[in-house]
């Protein structure tokens, strides 16, 4: 017995050693990497990292209208954004955008993917709508709530004509505009938030709800109790998810409302997109696209943090 | 005062039941154990009580109370699960809570009181902020029965707590459950396959099989006395020898063309088999003219050797416990034969030695 724990202590030193000096690569070791990091290296190179850089260095410089750097203006560019009313509600419009459509998806899904988990004759058909909206494209999507919110044809129209209230046209009033794109992208985040989120109900042993149940606890407590704090993870990765996603809505604006009407729904992807391809300020849009990336870098930061305190157990 | 399952059936869909008309008397205070083979429907039998699982028929009372329809909560229960259901999110100190909180009527000076002491009765004080993934499995068992503990439900269910831990680890838990239960005065009702639990712990045995109650009584009357063939073998290390047996003369039967043993009762004359304990089978070695059956295999256990033999017959096996300084070697001759302690059980299996009737009919 003695002899067999000695030299099993001896060669775990030994590892150890080996270990230390297997990160001096040898020649043969460098040419192995090259080739395994080659491949993913040159595809995100090409369409990731230098363009990355390169809107970094235009940010910097004046553009003419072909996009080639004239006069380098340093931080210029981020100085006048900032100081520039227009990003500045641009800004907050996204953010509440994202804030508002994350929120409701989170929400929506968790309250749907509850419902979905109960054990109920027929329920598979409910699991199948409630996920069905992943299978629909964007402009299927856009054109589909353009109808809905369409003031002569459309369904909402046709629900006030029921209740004797004023039609409302959804798409020319900046408030209710907002709202439009808030409850599209939450329509189209919900398929697969709802899928997510059953998962992780249902793989919650079933055990721990027994316990409960024989220990005295109500359904609400189980939810809030039970519930909640073992799909934590999963809700904090949902809500990352779409808080990045929606940072990046583009399609749905548009297809919807173009960023209008007077620049309610203009978020900050939909700006770069404009000042950019319609306006030719390229400079300009890569000060804005720098500025998202940061804004995005900083919320994957603050979830990891969050994620790595709170939610693990 | 005690809880009385009546004409308890349980079936799925309407196939063969899984628990066909179970009655039981469990007196208040007292260890109360379920046995049986996986599959006999002992854990089920233990959620239907607790109410997680309907009845198909039948009536269970808790102490004169019907209680068919309620709730588990409602029941005044607490229930020990095999996996421990702990949360994982929740430290030593709120799972042991996590029930006292949950019915809402306990004050908090209340709820630290109870857990505080519950801890303590398991030794578990010193743990209390730890989450249940940094505990070692016997500390984990402890938190469920903290729980338990902490509860003021005086009827607590355990459905194989103990199927989870080592060897070591489980005669000490089983050691620690038992002096709890006697501790506290609580009416514990468990589940276990193990006959060895079910033996050193109850006060009264039930052991299912196939859907159906095969016999309730106390651990000694289970192991002298059982039913039918089948307690008989399932209770005793190594199982009991079951071998064919005919009648030779009033009071006097030859087992398995073998041997013969006298017996004071009156038999069938055919069709009927003796169960011999391997502790009331006598071996000795033999020159092959004497000899009835060869060693095949033995097993040293310390202070006893049990011996496997072959009956030259018609090559059943047997097991012989024999002193551990017996020297018998495989493929040794040998000569069987029994002490008048046996069992009779007719063709069907049922017990039909005198005496046993008696206790097992009680």
């Amino acid at each position: 017995m003695l002899k067999t724990s000695t030299t099993d202590a001896i060669p775990d030193k030994k590892v150890n050693a080996t270990h230390r000096h297997s990160f001096r690569l040898n020649a043969k070791d460098k040419y192995y990497a090259a080739v395994f990091l080659g491949p993913s290296l040159l595809v995100l190179g090409l369409f990731v990292f230098y363009p990355m850089l390169k809107t970094l260095y235009i940010s910097l410089f004046l553009t003419n209208t072909l996009g080639n750097t004239t006069v380098y203006v340093g931080l210029g560019n981020y100085v006048n954004l900032i100081s520039s009313p227009d990003f500045i509600s641009s800004l907050f419009v996204t953010l509440f955008y994202v804030f508002a459509v994350t929120f409701f998806t989170v929400a929506l899904g968790l309250l749907l993917a509850n419902l979905a988990s109960q054990k109920l004759p027929g329920i598979a058909i409910f699991r199948t709508l409630y996920s069905v909206t992943m299978g629909v494209s964007v402009a299927v999507a856009a054109i589909f709530w353009l109808f809905i919110f369409n003031p002569s044809t459309g369904f909402f129209a046709l629900m006030s004509s029921w209740f004797n209230l004023p039609v409302m046209n959804w798409l020319t009033n900046p408030t209710s505009a907002m709202w439009a794109v808030i409850i599209t992208t939450v329509w189209m985040n919900l398929g697969f938030t709802f899928l997510i989120l059953l998962g992780a109900i249902q793989s919650v042993p079933n055990t721990l709800y027994e316990a409960a149940d024989v220990e005295g606890a109500s359904s609400n407590f189980q939810f809030f109790h039970i519930t909640i704090p073992m799909i934590s993870p999963t809700l904090f990765f949902v809500s990352t998810i779409t808080i990045i996603g929606s940072f990046k809505s583009f399609g749905l604006i548009d297809m919807i409302t173009k960023g209008g009407p007077t620049n309610a729904t203009n978020m900050l992807v939909y700006r770069i997109y404009k000042d950019a391809f319609y306006s030719g300020n390229y400079s300009k849009s890569s000060a804005e696209a720098i500025i998202l990336t940061v804004i995005i870098a900083f919320f994957t930061l603050l979830q990891f943090k969050f994620l790595e305190k709170k939610v693990n157990y | 005062m005690s809880t009385v399952l009546t004409n308890i059936t349980k079936s799925y869909d309407s196939e063969k039941p899984v628990l066909n008309d179970i009655n039981a008397e469990i007196q208040t205070g007292e260890f109360f154990v379920i046995v049986g083979p996986s599959g006999c429907g002992k854990s089920t039998l233990l959620r239907m009580i607790a109410g997680l699982t309907q009845i198909s028929d039948g009536e269970i009372r808790i102490n004169d109370k019907v209680v068919n329809d309620l709730p588990p909560k409602d029941r005044n229960l607490t229930m020990v699960f095999q996996s421990y259901a702990l949360f994982p999110f929740l430290n030593v100190w709120d799972n042991v809570a996590f029930g006292l909180k949950a019915r809402k009527n306990t004050s908090q000076a209340e709820i630290e009181k109870r857990v505080n002491e519950a801890l303590k009765m398991v030794n578990l004080e010193s743990l209390k902020d730890r989450k249940p993934r940094e505990l070692s499995g016997g500390q984990r068992q402890r938190v469920a029965l903290a729980r338990a503990v902490a509860s003021d439900a005086k009827i607590c269910l355990m459905d194989e707590p103990l199927s989870n831990l080592d060897a070591q680890l489980r005669i000490k838990m089983r050691q620690e459950i038992y002096a709890l239960q006697r501790k506290l005065g609580l009416t514990l009702i468990y589940v276990t396959h193990d006959q060895v639990e079910a033996m050193t712990m109850a006060d009264h045995i039930m052991v299912l099989h196939d859907s159906k109650v095969q016999q309730i009584g106390t651990p000694a009357e289970i192991y002298k006395y059982p039913a039918n063939e089948f307690v008989a073998s399932f209770f005793g290390v190594p199982p009991i020898n079951i071998l064919p047996a005919v009648k030779v003369s009033n009071g006097r039967i030859n087992v398995n063309n073998d041997f013969e043993v006298n017996i004071d009762q009156q038999v069938p004359a055919d069709n009927f088999k003796v169960g011999i304990r391997p502790n009331e089978l006598v071996i000795e070695q033999a020159d092959e003219l004497h000899a009835n059956a060869s060693v095949k295999s033995i097993e040293f256990l310390g202070d006893e050797k049990i011996v496997y033999a072959k009956m030259s017959n018609n090559g059943l096996e047997v097991a012989v416990e024999v002193s551990s300084d017996a020297d018998f070697k495989a493929y040794d001759t040998i000569k069987v034969s029994a002490t008048e302690k046996v069992l009779l059980f007719n063709g069907d299996g049922v017990n039909i030695t005198r005496n046993a009737e008696d206790v097992v009919n009680a």
